[in-house]
């Protein structure tokens, strides 16, 4: 199971904000991994409710439509015991009238302790903790990053494996487009797993190499002898961009079957960060599958946010004193 | 009216000119340049020793935002910073708010610089009506309103039968086209360099190659008419090894490059302020092997010319998502800095290639007069300071506009005083410089 090295050394979190897997060193990731851990017990109470974030106040800023991610949060919020706020931005009346940044001064006019966003727009959130003084948390910035979605990947991957380094992890799909892509290769790959990245050349982020990871467009080799296999949504659009002629050719060449996973590994499980699209880049029968961890990857979302919010508030406490 | 330059080294590559001379100055143009010239009543303006008196500098590339943006900038601030920035003539693009595609507009430019009585102003008017690439603009009209060059610049002149006519009408007027080369298929909704950087960052890519096409074309183009034709902003390697190709086969075609292009790279999208929406300009900053392309390429001659796109955007504009934001930084006040920090002071250039990089060149694309302080030529110079090391403060400078990657830089190379026409328009040390 898991060894010293996977256990972390550092009780604090060193910024304030949490903008990306990337400013985040292996201890912190640990730490955030193991703080999860405590909190994936309060979920499984009679009474799922412990008085952490009592008396503060988080607000949950989406201005791209979002199910998972936003409940994902709302619960973990309640669960600590924290007022919140959830607005749903829509992109189009924000072209018409005020910028994000007076969106959220704004909203910090109200004096919120951490504000939860996720925005279309690569950079967002980092625009913000340039400029606000309320704690960030990214939830998706464009297709750049998603911290907290690579970070109950983690989790989920490790609840079964034990560890992270050493795997064998395969990612599928539109890797150009996807934050999930590049928040979980900058955590993997800082927590020593062997990263395979998967999806046809005209889906490929420039220099995808230089990432860190091995690069391939047949998904057989992608999926030979992994442990993880994480498969990435295809957006139905990628056909007007001349990425892909056709979901259909799109399953035939990358899509999961259950042949293709019979070269994984025995014990591989089989991870989407949601929302799926069956029959596109995933068999129903492998999604709804023995191996599928999928639905599990919910459950856990919550108990890693509740470990970053109960993290950044503690980081908050230690700099007012 | 005589003003008497007296001292200084004086670099004037088109009268071979390289020395200890003085200039006289009378009536606006020049009366003489030689050594121990008497005063004999006229002005004295003391340059000191290790000064330089150039041939005035021309921007060949500038946004002067008037009419229509004069929130970001105004003919009379856009001047105001060119001879701060020691050029004594700027042209300015079209795509002002309306697009000049009319001599009105452009009687309207000349009218505020006449006003503004600092650098001289070269309208380059749109090739198509509002720059929409469908109709041809009255070229002949514009021309004897005062239009130098014709562009659709902020797009390419967008299909290779419009660039074809463009280049046989403007030819016959003695115009060139300024072409702002880019595919826009294959630029699409990027926002930054196709690379490693944009990779990470998660910003949509605009590849070398969307340059590099467009200019290929306009290659083959310019062939095929005999026309001149000038490539706005080059910062691909592509685009270079295209225009050293067509130079070497005769071809009509001339360059120029931004001081941004030949200092910075994608890199500034990270580092020192990631996602900073001063890294942010159109073509975007490349990657390290298209820098140093540019570099190469102003150092062997085939690049011709330095234009700073000048592209002021309002501070509000800039403080908003990298998507958002517009393309574009100020230019005309960090130029003369990075040129000699970056290229002089680096070894790459001297101070003849200089001077032709940023005043006899671009004269000479624009067809217009400067880049020689011969006799009789008008009295337009640059004084310059190689030593002095200057901090470049955004707040401090006298564009409307402050977008600017390079506030805080520290840049060996200073611009000392600006004359135009024989009058001194701009002056950094008051006391020093005159007596």
């Amino acid at each position: 199971m898991r060894t010293s090295a996977d256990i972390a050394q550092t009780s604090r979190l060193r910024s304030r904000h949490l903008l990306g897997i990337a400013d985040l060193e292996a201890e912190e990731i640990r730490l955030i991994l193991d703080t999860a851990e405590a909190m994936k017990e309060i979920g499984t109470r009679p009474i799922k409710k412990v008085p952490t974030l009592r008396g503060r106040t988080v607000v949950n800023l989406f201005f791209e439509p979002s199910t998972r991610t936003r409940t994902s949060f709302e619960v973990a919020e309640k669960r600590l015991s924290a007022d919140t706020l959830s607005i749903a931005v829509a992109t189009s009346s924000v072209t018409k009238g005020e910028t994000l940044l007076d969106t959220v001064r704004n909203l910090e006019a109200m004096a919120p302790d951490m504000i939860v966003m996720r925005h279309s727009s690569s950079g967002a959130p980092h625009l913000l903790a340039r400029l606000c003084r309320s704690a960030i948390i990214n939830a998706g910035d464009g297709m750049h990053e998603h911290p907290t979605q690579a970070l109950l990947d983690a989790f989920t991957i490790r609840e079964h494996k034990g560890r992270l380094n050493g795997l064998k992890v395969a990612i599928v799909g539109d890797l150009q487009h996807s934050r999930v892509l590049r928040s979980n290769v900058l955590l993997l790959n800082r927590m020593g797993a062997e990263v395979w990245a998967c999806g046809p050349a005209t889906l490929l982020p420039a220099e995808l190499a230089r990432f860190g990871v091995r690069v391939t467009t047949s998904i057989d080799e992608a999926v030979d002898g992994a442990d993880v296999v994480m498969m990435l949504r295809i957006q139905q659009e990628r056909m007007s961009g001349h990425y892909i002629p056709s979901t259909r050719e799109y399953f035939t060449l990358f899509g999961l079957t259950p042949e293709r996973l019979r070269r994984a590994r025995p014990d591989v499980i089989i991870m989407h960060p949601g929302p799926m699209n069956r029959g596109v880049e995933i068999d129903s029968d492998v999604a709804d599958g023995p191996y599928s961890v999928i639905l599990e990857q919910v459950a856990n979302g919550v108990a890693v946010r509740m470990a970053v919010l109960y993290l950044l508030a503690g980081h908050e406490a230690d700099t007012e004193r | 009216m005589k003003l008497l330059l007296r001292g200084g080294r004086v670099v004037d590559p088109a009268n071979g000119r390289d020395g200890e001379f003085d200039v006289l100055v009378e009536d606006g143009r020049i009366a003489r340049v030689g050594k121990g010239i008497p005063a004999d009543g006229a002005d004295v303006l003391e340059i000191r020793r290790g000064w330089i008196v150039a041939p005035g500098f021309v921007d060949i590339h500038v946004h002067l935002r008037e009419p229509g943006q004069e929130h970001k900038e105004t003919v009379a601030t856009g001047v105001a910073a060119a001879v701060a920035g020691g050029f004594t003539a700027v042209a300015c693009m079209p795509n002002t708010d309306p697009v000049n595609d009319h001599p009105g507009i452009t009687e309207l430019i000349l009218r505020k610089a006449a006003e503004a009585k600092l650098a001289r102003v070269y309208p380059i008017g749109a090739v198509s009506i509002g720059s929409r690439g469908e109709q041809l603009a009255e070229l002949g009209a514009q021309k004897a309103a005062g239009c130098v060059a014709f562009s659709d610049d902020g797009r390419p002149v967008s299909t290779a039968l419009l660039m074809r006519r463009a280049l046989e009408y403007a030819g016959m007027l003695g115009a060139p086209i300024i072409d702002h080369c880019e595919d826009p298929s294959l630029k699409g909704d990027g926002v930054a360099h196709e690379g490693y950087q944009a990779a990470v960052l998660g910003l949509r890519g605009i590849p070398g190659a969307a340059e590099s096409v467009m200019v290929e074309r306009d290659i083959a183009l310019a062939e095929l008419t005999g026309a001149p034709v000038h490539v706005a902003h080059m910062s691909a390697r592509q685009s270079l090894r295209a225009v050293r190709d067509g130079k070497s086969r005769g071809v009509q075609v001339t360059c120029e490059v931004a001081p941004h292009h030949f200092t910075l790279t994608d890199e500034a999208l990270e580092r020192p302020i990631r996602y900073d929406t001063n890294a942010k300009m159109n073509p975007p900053l490349r990657e390290a092997a298209d820098r140093d392309a540019m570099l190469a390429g102003i150092a062997d001659g085939t690049v011709d010319a330095i234009a700073t796109d000048h592209a002021p955007h309002h501070a509000d504009e800039k403080l908003v998502e990298f998507d958002r934001a517009p393309f574009g930084i100020v230019g005309l006040e960090t130029a003369v800095p990075l040129v000699f920090d970056r290229l002089v002071h680096a070894g790459r250039i001297g101070l003849t290639r200089m001077v032709e990089l940023l005043s006899v060149n671009p004269a000479r694309v624009l067809r217009v007069p400067g880049g020689s302080l011969a006799d009789g030529a008008a009295a337009d110079l640059t004084i310059l300071d190689p030593d002095e090391r200057v901090t470049i403060r955004a707040a401090e400078l006298k564009s409307k506009s402050k977008n600017t990657p390079f506030d805080g830089w520290t840049l060996r190379g200073s611009v000392v005083a600006t004359i135009v026409g024989g009058r001194i328009v701009y002056r950094k040390h008051r006391d020093d410089a005159s007596r």
